[in-house]
């Protein structure tokens, strides 16, 4: 991979949002892709709107700038998209990954730019008991763009989990990988 | 010494356990706090053999930490901001008595207006303190200056700050290299200090110094730092003997030799440069001078690392208000001895947290044309936020 995939995560204080960054660019880490993901650096309070970015890159990234242009949005929590400037920055053609209940084309998303909208939430209270959406939406971001495959999402899950836990992550994983279609939004390398 | 990914706080944390310190004292303070929070969990999961000191203030952490390297143990705290200022006294004398200690600094900005983000107003508010600081370009260079600090720290006795920007590293997930055990036992011998409080041997610290003696002890801490200079080139060389990585000793220059405008800078601003000078071919060729020993300041090797050029822009993220660019009042006075100095540019940004984008670098290089050699500006200032007395 020669090219620079950057993307913009939104989502709500308390949703996950760093650990979707951290997870997403671990997972291509383990892939022999170098990595970086940062929050937006702010005071976050539970339920604020917050953002996290990831890069992707084939090999060593230098700059500790802010990402101004992604490549791809994940938005964490629908009610985000009422956000003035949601996609501000987003490059012509981007691709916007949404947790929602509603069908991408109800989301009212203006603008030359890819949709795909999963029920994450819904999935891990179903699956986890919790209503966590992040592991769900870096499965299916990561089978979308073909960026990295679900089984490294796990490899590094297990760095954190054990037991029930991960194998109820794992199930996760599965279920959200399988809800899109693999390689929609695939990165020519 | 395989690559891991690692928020940058965790890669130093580990690093600072790896040194096996035998006191830490600190108190929280964003954006520092995560790095004495891994600390403190190594502690409690005895992966670190240490006495971990929760204490009050940020005075105390400082004080305990003085304490602790005078009484012959290996001492480490980290802190930020109002953190540091609080700690300034203590940072003096721990100085003054010439004991060697580590300390994190996480770059953020000083009140008032209260801001939690990044520069290095707080780190530079501290810079006659009388320790080495070191600034790091990015969170695998904060892992291998915390190692060589303690070195550092010990051999000179004087105190090492390590200075990382915080939340631009310190919050940042990426791939970084951690030693093992072994080679920093290797490297990083067991604490010992001549002077150490034992009851056994009394010795005293802090005495009344009469004008007698005062301006000798000033002068012997001045000849310390100048001879620091080159053990910390000499540490980064043993460093890399060890790691394969280098930290750039005092000063590192990169960029094309034939390049006669040049951007000096220090800690994490350099990586978004370097990528900036690939990233627009177009520009003309830039040489880019990190500089990482702000203290002891590296006066002769400035003066080699701008041999050739006609411009210089020195970027900095703090500024002594009244006066204008600390780094570049010093890189000025530097270059002052040269027959044919380039002429320096002085500009900070980044302050308060603000993103240095790309996009600087071209700025920065415009700059060069002008015909008045910029005295100081701070060069991402909106003035269409301000009143018009303030412009």
């Amino acid at each position: 991979m020669e090219i620079m995939i950057e993307v913009r995560i939104h989502g709500r204080g308390g949703q996950g949002n760093v650990l979707a960054a951290n997870l997403l660019a671990a997972a291509a880490f383990e892939e022999g892709r170098f990595s970086q993901s940062f929050p937006n650096f702010g005071a976050e309070r539970r339920g604020a709107p917050v953002t996290a970015f990831v890069r992707l890159a084939g090999r060593p990234l230098q700059r500790h700038c802010q990402v101004l242009h992604p490549d791809c949005l994940i938005v964490q929590d629908d009610s985000l998209l009422h956000q003035p400037g949601i996609t501000a920055g987003l490059k012509a053609g981007g691709a916007v990954l949404v947790n929602s209940r509603k069908e991408a084309g109800q989301l009212h998303i203006e603008g030359d730019y890819r949709v795909v909208a999963i029920p994450a939430t819904d999935l891990a209270q179903e699956i986890l008991g919790r209503p966590i959406p992040n592991t769900a939406l870096v499965s299916a971001f990561a089978v979308l763009t073909g960026l990295v495959t679900p089984a490294s999402v796990v490899r590094v899950l297990a760095h954190r989990f054990s037991g029930n836990i991960l194998d109820a992550n794992r199930q996760l994983v599965e279920r959200a990988s399988g809800m899109v279609e693999a390689g929609a939004w695939r990165v020519e390398a | 010494m395989k690559l891991q990914v690692l928020e940058g706080s965790q890669a130093v944390a580990q690093a600072v356990g790896l040194c096996r310190p035998q006191v830490i004292a600190a108190y929280p303070i964003t954006p520092q706090t995560h790095i004495v929070e891994r600390l403190s969990k190594l502690v409690a999961d005895k992966q670190l053999e240490c006495e971990y000191i929760s204490v009050e203030s940020e005075f105390s952490a400082a004080s305990v930490v003085l304490g602790a390297a005078a009484s012959g143990v290996r001492a480490y705290t980290a802190t930020s901001s109002q953190g540091i200022l609080l700690m300034s006294e203590v940072l003096y004398n721990i100085a003054g008595l010439r004991i060697p200690a580590v300390l994190t600094c996480a770059n953020r900005a000083v009140s008032a207006p209260l801001s939690i983000w990044n520069d290095q107003q707080d780190s530079m508010a501290v810079r006659d303190s009388g320790w080495i600081q070191l600034y790091c370009a990015s969170n695998q260079e904060a892992v291998d200056t915390s190692i060589q600090a303690f070195r550092i720290a010990e051999r000179c006795e004087v105190p090492v700050m390590v200075c990382i920007d915080g939340f631009v590293l310190t919050h940042t997930q990426e791939p970084v290299s951690l030693p093992v055990q072994e080679q920093v036992d290797g490297f990083l011998p067991p604490y010992a200090f001549e002077r150490s409080l034992d009851t056994a041997s009394p010795v005293s610290h802090g005495m009344l110094v009469t004008p007698d003696y005062f301006a000798e002890v000033r002068h012997a801490h001045h000849q310390a730092m100048l001879k620091a200079l080159s053990v910390i080139e000499e540490v980064d060389a043993e460093w890399a003997a060890i790691s394969g990585r280098h930290c750039g000793g005092l000063v590192e220059v990169s960029g094309p030799a034939d390049a006669e405008i040049c951007i000096l800078a220090m800690g994490s601003v350099l990586g978004t440069l370097y990528d900036a000078a690939e990233e627009f071919p177009e520009l003309p060729p830039v040489r880019i001078i990190k500089l990482r020993s702000f203290r002891p300041f590296p006066v002769e090797a400035m003066q080699k690392a701008v041999k050739g050029l006609k411009e210089l822009v020195v970027l900095e993220r703090a500024l002594s208000p009244g006066a204008g660019g600390i780094v570049a009042a010093e890189v000025r006075a530097a270059l002052s001895e040269l027959k044919q100095p380039p002429r320096v540019h002085a500009v900070a940004a980044g302050l308060g947290g603000r993103d240095i984008p790309l996009s600087i670098y071209g700025r920065l290089i415009e700059l060069t044309k002008s015909k008045h050699a910029e005295r100081f500006s701070i060069i991402d200032v909106d003035v269409s936020k301000l009143a018009d007395e303030d412009r």
